[in-house]
């Protein structure tokens, strides 16, 4: 087994664990922490490819490199967003459950802003 | 491979409102609606120099960054889709813009509020997005791109910051994030397979075989979640629905087509000789079970904004009946034909269309200071543009003559005719009754007689309600501007016997499902109902539930897995050469 073929089925690994943790947690947070485990996943991934296709002497692919450090940068700005978002929803609420998806049956207090 | 003339526009397109975001952002306050007005005119005249440049050349309009050329580096492209999408999308952003001046304004002297301030920045920024996703012409500039434009959505849905905003906000970021990441895995698995993302590269390159597959089901799935494709719209009802109005109306006309448009680009330019016939079959039946369930939810909703936040969810079906219509005679590859062209013409109808019925909406809550459906009578009298937009929209939607929406059905039943298809037809064609069945709940609701007289607790801008009128209009009247690509033969006389009959057949459908499925009885329907009422209300209720079901969240994400694995299994199964 090659260097690249262990970290692309740890690759694997750490993207089925994130999507198990984010379907099976209800807490956003642990939601927060599964996707940053897919993600991180998903760019291990991508460096076992930029690995492996550095056979032509280089000592690696530098495309999947730069994408890479684009690609950490946008996961940094979902995740900076959504606990953001978490932080204001638990002043205003008290709670962070995402359950309560029923809109308000009044009607008055949607705002039309 | 050099940078056309004119190519310059590209770059133009996606930097002015990405700038005039930072310049607003500079001057703070009020500032940012002075930029933003100043930025609309200047956007929209670049999106109808582009499309100018287009015709000119008849060929695409090429950017190529830094001189470099792919696969080095990074180029933008318009094609005949691109431009179409983003003229439309100026065009409803202006829209939107104008019927915004009141509701996000902060007048002199009084003090100045977040709100206004941020919708403006975000107005700007998801069309900036949106123009990078009509132009980028490699896999990962796209997932950019579609990130910003969720990045800049997210936060228009909880404008008000109220905790049940919050809520569907974070929703929202969180199923929209687990969407772009299947399309990333998907794009970085075709880089690991061929070696570029740049996309005509890539369609050459590419081969129907396990890496390709793999890579179409996650990348179509996970675009199919931000696009919120029954069974995986468990975030677009709520968020929809608590946003604002002009919120509302910039989500569910323009930022979905992002994603939407995305899912067209896959398919019809990297997958072509990947995806197949059966794949392209589920994705309609997605969107036919779409039409149903929305349509039917919508009917037995209560209040307005919910109803037209199912009614996305039914158009949203509609846009993806054109897959299997586009394969085709043998049925092994996707060909950019009169089945596209009906596809796109839906989405610039629905755009427009569905802009005007939200602002229509949230005109008659600010006016009413509710939206209850059923105590809607009397609007009609006390605020009859308004609700003349609502009528309006309706029509475009259900595909009257000469709206664009009837131009799409016409092009897409000549598809389904062609290639033996006729499942399809029936739905094109019921549809419409669907569509009409909530147009007719809403209306009759409106123009009743009150018990009392109405009483309006605001008064509305004149201006808000002209906005929202011409973009009904223009959805309307769009078969007229779309003439020029399309045989003149298509459109015939609205008022011929032929027309006029199934216009009538419609509306009578309409008015039965509106009738049969709605919470109350209508137009003096008694409270003891026949049989037949009762049984077609548990019918409702039932999809109501399912419906619910799917919206929770361990149901969601699974029916993201399954059908992504669904998807897989269909590429799989190829018709023999």
């Amino acid at each position: 087994m090659t260097a690249a073929t262990l970290f692309g089925l740890c690759a694997a690994v750490l993207i089925g664990v994130g999507l198990y943790g984010l379907i099976v947690n209800p807490h956003p947070l642990r939601k927060i922490l599964a996707f940053n485990l897919v993600s991180s996943g998903v760019f291990l991934l991508f460096g076992a490819i930029a690995r492996r296709g550095a056979a032509a002497g280089m000592g690696g692919d530098p495309v999947p490199q730069a994408l890479l450090i684009t690609g950490i940068v946008v996961a940094f700005s979902a995740t900076a967003l959504a606990v953001a978002l978490l932080l204001r929803l638990f002043d205003v609420s008290g709670s962070v459950t995402l359950s309560s998806d029923a809109p308000a049956k009044s009607g008055d207090d949607i705002g039309a802003a | 491979m050099l940078t056309t003339s004119g190519g310059w526009l590209l770059l133009v397109a996606v930097l002015a409102p990405f700038v005039g975001v930072l310049v607003g952002l500079a001057l703070g306050g009020r500032g940012a609606q002075r930029v933003a007005s100043l930025t609309l005119p200047i956007g929209l005249a670049v999106a109808g120099g582009i499309a100018w440049t287009l015709l000119q050349s008849g060929d695409s309009v090429v950017y190529l960054l830094g001189g470099w050329a792919p696969p080095l580096g990074i180029a933008l492209r318009a094609d005949g889709l691109s431009a179409v999408m983003m003229l439309a999308v100026a065009v409803v952003i202006c829209g939107i813009g104008i019927y915004a001046q009141s509701d996000f304004s902060a007048p002199a002297g009084t003090a100045e509020k977040r709100a206004p301030f941020v919708f403006w920045l975000l107005l700007l920024a998801v069309w900036g997005s949106l123009n990078l996703v009509f132009v980028s012409g490699d896999l990962f500039t796209l997932y950019v791109a579609l990130e910003l434009l969720t990045f800049s959505g997210v936060p228009l849905v909880c404008l008000d910051g109220r905790g049940e905003t919050l809520r569907a906000a974070l929703r929202y970021l969180l199923f929209a994030l687990a969407g772009s990441l299947l399309y990333l895995l998907g794009a970085v698995l075709l880089y690991g397979g061929y070696g570029t993302l740049d996309i005509p590269l890539l369609a050459e390159r590419i081969q129907p075989e396990p890496i390709a597959w793999a890579a179409a089901a996650l990348m179509t799935v996970g675009l199919l979640a931000k696009t919120a494709l029954f069974p995986l719209h468990i975030w677009l009802p709520p968020a929809h629905a608590g946003a604002p109005a002009a919120a509302s109306a910039v989500l569910s006309a323009l930022v979905i087509k992002g994603s939407w448009f995305l899912v067209v680009r896959l398919w019809f330019d990297v997958l072509r000789g990947v995806v197949t016939l059966p794949a392209a079959q589920l994705l309609a039946g997605l969107g036919a079970a779409a039409i149903v369930v929305g349509s039917i939810v919508a009917l037995r909703q209560e209040r307005l904004k919910v109803l037209v936040a199912y009614s996305t969810i039914a158009q949203i079906g509609y846009l993806f009946l054109m897959f299997p219509l586009a394969f085709d005679a043998s049925g092994h590859t996707l060909v950019h034909g009169a089945a596209l062209t009906g596809g796109l013409l839906q989405a610039v109808s629905h755009a427009t269309a569905k802009a005007g019925m939200f602002m229509a909406a949230g005109l008659v809550h600010a006016a009413l200071g509710h939206d209850r459906i059923a105590d809607l009578g009397g609007v009609a009298r006390r605020m009859p543009v308004t609700v003349l937009t609502f009528a309006i929209s309706g029509l475009a939607l259900m595909g009257i003559v000469p709206s664009g929406a009837y131009l799409a059905k016409k092009l897409l039943l000549e598809a389904a005719d062609n290639s033996g298809q006729w499942w399809w037809t029936i739905v094109l064609q019921g549809g419409a009754a669907f569509t009409a069945g909530y147009v007719v709940l809403v209306l009759t609701n409106a123009l009743r007689r009150p018990a009392a007289a109405v009483q309006l607790v605001q008064r509305v801008s004149r201006l808000s309600e002209f906005a929202a009128l011409a973009l009904a209009l223009s959805s309307l009247l769009l078969a007229f501007a779309a003439l020029g690509p399309v045989p003149g033969d298509l459109v015939s006389n609205p008022l011929a016997p032929k027309e006029l009959g199934a216009t009538l057949l419609v509306l009578l459908g309409g008015m039965l499902l509106a009738r049969g499925l709605s919470r109350r009885p209508l137009l003096g329907g008694t409270a003891n109902d026949g049989r037949v009422r009762r049984a077609i209300v548990a019918a409702g209720t039932s999809l109501e539930q399912a419906d619910a079901f799917l919206r929770r969240w361990p149901s969601a994400s699974l029916a993201l897995l399954l059908t992504a694995a669904l998807f897989g299994w269909l590429l799989l199964a190829r018709v023999p050469q």
